[in-house]
């Protein structure tokens, strides 16, 4: 990319660590309040390297490392924000943002609020988040819905390269905080659920065809993935591709919606495509109880109740830490997401 | 306003970045590391009051000095037979630790982390602690569990995740649990275990118990706030604990300036918190087996919490995810001016006639051949891969003491869904 000018044309093949370290150079370029940090995240480049080259470009004192504690990484970004920086933060796995969460919960997302918008938090967290890398209990989990649950944070989730450049450009330059969880099972190739057989990489999807440029996609505005009219599939991060997958297997002619945002969300794209299919299938690898499906179902209710033919699907992960060893049966996959279909498309007489 | 203040004629403010001295392609060179000689760091008496020995957070307790020669009002004064034991200990731990990470890159688990070049602070600080004493450690201290004799096929057993592995393939390789060996539960998350530590021997104190805690934490890791909140409760209750930062010089990628390091001393935190503070060479078995010794007397007798710094280096990678050759100086290691745990101890043996070169090989090999033993025995009970070990209700249980109907009905529908992937594969 040459310095300086932008062009909005030439693209690069990118995977999802490439298009995201991409977005924070784009916006790091563009404006000098933006700095990147957290642990290992300056000399390193982050241990899933999404940082790389981003201090050698930018210098110390805009990509850096800092101490292990979350609570202060997430303290000093409030802070910085508040002076009118642009901070990204990195909580290097999802797991480890518990430490942290007072300054996001009761801090960044009420400054605004409380201050009466005299002073206002404009960070962004960027964090890797749920399973299929046999990480245990402590590398896993999918917190999305603590998050979605606090007024006054953003919650992003992107599926792809193209996306996860998109959405984290527009993340940096929301005038709220947001939280970015970034897929890892998917930073390297577009994961289909199917763990036994290899992953093919983003080189083979069209969605890692990334501009090399500027270009933001909006918070709240959904993708829909594939147009259909039998059920109306809701998925967000890995299970987007999974979901995609077990549509394609059983061949229906499924409305399959990448959420992209979960908060604010897109309830405009959803309630129509319900309305249209009159089934709706929720799905995320999050725990089940309390989890954002549980959201998203009571949403789908209240708004398409005389539109629906048969109860609301969630496919979920189980309401147990994430297990290091039974992890795929833990993991919602193929089978998880048939028996699903299969329920929601069984007629009122109980055929199917 | 400050915008109307006359400015004096400042120069614009600085951010300070700490920055490591080397980084790959740099010569290493530790000479100005200032290192007290053997002796220079004094004893205090056990009862003394922590206010009356700051000075201890900044020296550094040694007993071995280069010739191997033990010396000093530190020395521990152990006898030939103890100093074999912990000796094989640690040797035992570094042939452990080797097998298991080739286990690991032959794809037999999902991770390994070794404590290659600290074995002395796990191990030598068990040998100064009694057997039911209650320890918290992080990830890098299965030196802990050797010293105490555990089995090391139970050990690998969790390793592989198997269908052995107490802990029912929940865990991830390396946290390992056993309330027998007096080892809590290891956590991913980072030095949670500090305050859990206090919180024991506050009840151990509150019940009018004998036994004591002791924890341990990387250096990185005492910048989270569990470490503080740790220190002051101990302080507060003055609980029967020892509290041990092993500051083996990098956190990942991040060296011990990025946890404060730079700017004083792990032991100093000592000082403003008011415990006692001792900043040890942890590479001089002798020196970890004093200092706990110390620290456990005087916690035993309600002298209260001592916070030990362990000064050592982390001679491999962080773990099997990471190439140290990306962020450091590769000779940092063999230059380590503290030496290798292992060679130091060999040499203090052989010094006074306790040991030599062939009893060394001897051993070497006999701890070779007992982890290579234990492999096989613990690999008879699998190693991970995506056959299922575990019985997958197994997921489901220990949740909660008794399950509740939620969890009984997503067991249903697990098994469910296994008998629905079965028949799959029969009609494929
Ligand atoms: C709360 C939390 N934050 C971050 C991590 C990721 N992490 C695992 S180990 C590690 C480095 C710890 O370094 P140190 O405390 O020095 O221990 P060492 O590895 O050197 O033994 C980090 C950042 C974590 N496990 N938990
Ligand atoms: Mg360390």
């Amino acid at each position: 990319m040459s310095k300086g000018e932008e062009n909005k044309g030439a693209t690069t093949q990118r995977n999802m660590i490439q298009a995201i370290n991409n977005a924070m150079d784009v916006c790091m370029e563009r404006d000098d309040n933006v700095c990147v940090f957290g642990e290992d995240v300056g000399y390193y480049g982050g241990v899933f390297r999404a940082t790389a080259g981003l201090q050698e470009k930018y210098g110390k004192t805009r990509s850096f490392d800092t101490p292990i504690n979350e609570c202060g990484i997430i303290g000093v970004a409030v802070g910085m924000a508040a002076y009118g920086m642009r901070p990204v933060a990195e909580i290097q796995f999802a797991d480890y943002i518990y430490p942290g969460l007072d300054q996001l919960v009761s801090e960044a997302a009420r400054l605004r609020y409380r201050s009466a918008g005299e002073f206002t938090s404009p960070l962004t967290i960027r964090t890797p988040f749920g399973g299929g890398i046999f990480g245990g209990q402590t590398h896993s989990q999918s917190p999305e819905s603590i998050f979605t649950h606090v007024c006054g944070v953003k919650t992003v989730i992107p599926s792809t390269p193209y996306d996860a450049k998109g959405l984290l450009i527009a993340a940096i330059e929301d005038p709220d905080p947001v939280v970015f969880f970034e897929p890892k099972r998917i930073y390297n190739g577009p994961f289909d659920g199917h763990y036994d057989t290899p992953v093919l990489p983003w080189s083979k999807h069209p969605a890692s065809e990334v501009p090399d440029g500027h270009y933001a996609i909006p918070l709240g505005k959904a993708n829909v993935l594939r147009e259909g009219s039998a059920v109306t599939m809701l998925c967000y991060g890995t299970m987007v591709h999974v979901t995609a997958a077990a549509v394609e297997e059983l061949g229906i002619d499924a409305e399959v919606i990448d959420l992209r945002t979960l908060l604010p969300l897109d309830m405009e794209t959803i309630e129509a495509s319900v309305k249209k299919t009159g089934r709706c299938v929720i799905v995320h690898e999050a725990t089940r109880t309390s989890g954002f499906g549980a959201e998203l179902s009571a949403l789908v209710q209240e708004r398409c109740f005389y539109h629906l033919e048969a109860p609301i699907e969630r496919v979920t992960g189980y309401d147990t830490p994430y297990p290091h060893s039974l992890e795929w049966a833990y993991f919602p996959g193929p089978v998880r997401l048939r028996l699903a279909i299969e329920r929601v498309m069984e007629d009122v007489s109980g055929n199917v | 306003m400050a915008s109307d203040t006359e400015r004096r004629n400042l120069p614009p403010l600085e951010l300070h970045v700490p920055e490591p001295k080397f980084r790959p392609g740099d010569d290493a060179d530790f000479s100005d590391i200032a290192i007290p000689t053997v002796g220079e760091t004094r004893r205090p008496d056990i009862a003394d009051d922590h206010r009356d020995m700051p000075d201890l957070s900044y020296g550094l307790v040694r007993v071995l000095d280069d010739d191997g020669k033990a010396a000093g009002p530190w020395d521990p004064k152990l006898d030939p037979e103890t100093l074999r034991k912990m000796l094989r200990a640690m040797a035992l731990t570094r042939a452990y630790d080797g097998r298991m990470f080739r286990a690991q890159r032959q794809g037999k688990t999902s991770f390994y982390m070794k404590c290659t070049g600290e074995e002395a602070v796990a191990v030598a600080a068990t040998f100064a602690l009694d057997r039911d004493d209650m320890t918290f450690p992080s990830y890098r201290q299965q030196g802990i569990l050797i010293a105490r004799d555990w089995s090391l096929v139970d050990m690998m057993n969790q390793v592989y995740s198997n269908k052995k592995d107490r802990l029912m393939g929940r865990q991830l390789p390396i946290m390992y649990s056993t309330k027998q060996g007096g080892f809590f539960s290891i956590s991913g998350n980072l030095a949670t275990q500090f305050p859990q530590a206090v919180g024991w021997a506050m009840a151990s104190a509150a019940k009018g118990d004998t036994r004591i805690a002791a924890t341990w934490t990387g250096e990185g890791s005492s910048a989270e706030g569990d470490f503080h909140s740790a220190c002051i409760f101990a302080s507060v209750y003055r609980a029967p604990v020892i509290m041990n930062v092993v500051n083996n010089q990098w956190a990942i990628s991040s060296f011990s300036g990025f946890a404060g390091g730079d700017e004083t001393t792990f032991a100093a935190r000592a000082v403003g918190y008011g415990l006692a503070g001792l900043r040890v060479d942890g590479n001089d078995a002798l020196a970890v087996y004093a200092a706990t010794q110390w620290a456990a007397e005087r916690a035993r007798t309600n002298n209260g919490p001592t916070l030990i710094e362990h000064f050592t280096y982390r001679a491999e990678g962080h773990s099997t995810s990471d190439d140290p050759e990306q962020y450091r100086s590769a000779n940092e290691a063999a230059d380590w001016p503290l030496g290798d745990p292992i060679a130091r101890l060999k040499k203090h043996l052989i010094s006074i006639g306790e040991w030599d070169e062939e009893r060394h090989a001897a051993m070497d090999e006999e701890v070779a051949t007992q982890v290579k033993t234990a492999q096989k025995q613990a690999e008879k009970n699998g190693i991970l891969g995506h056959g299922l070990h575990q019985p997958l209700e197994t997921m489901f249980e220990q949740v909660f003491e008794e399950m509740p109907w939620h969890l009984k009905e997503q067991m249903q529908d697990m098994l469910d869904e296994n008998d629905a992937a079965n028949g799959v594969c029969k009609t494929r």
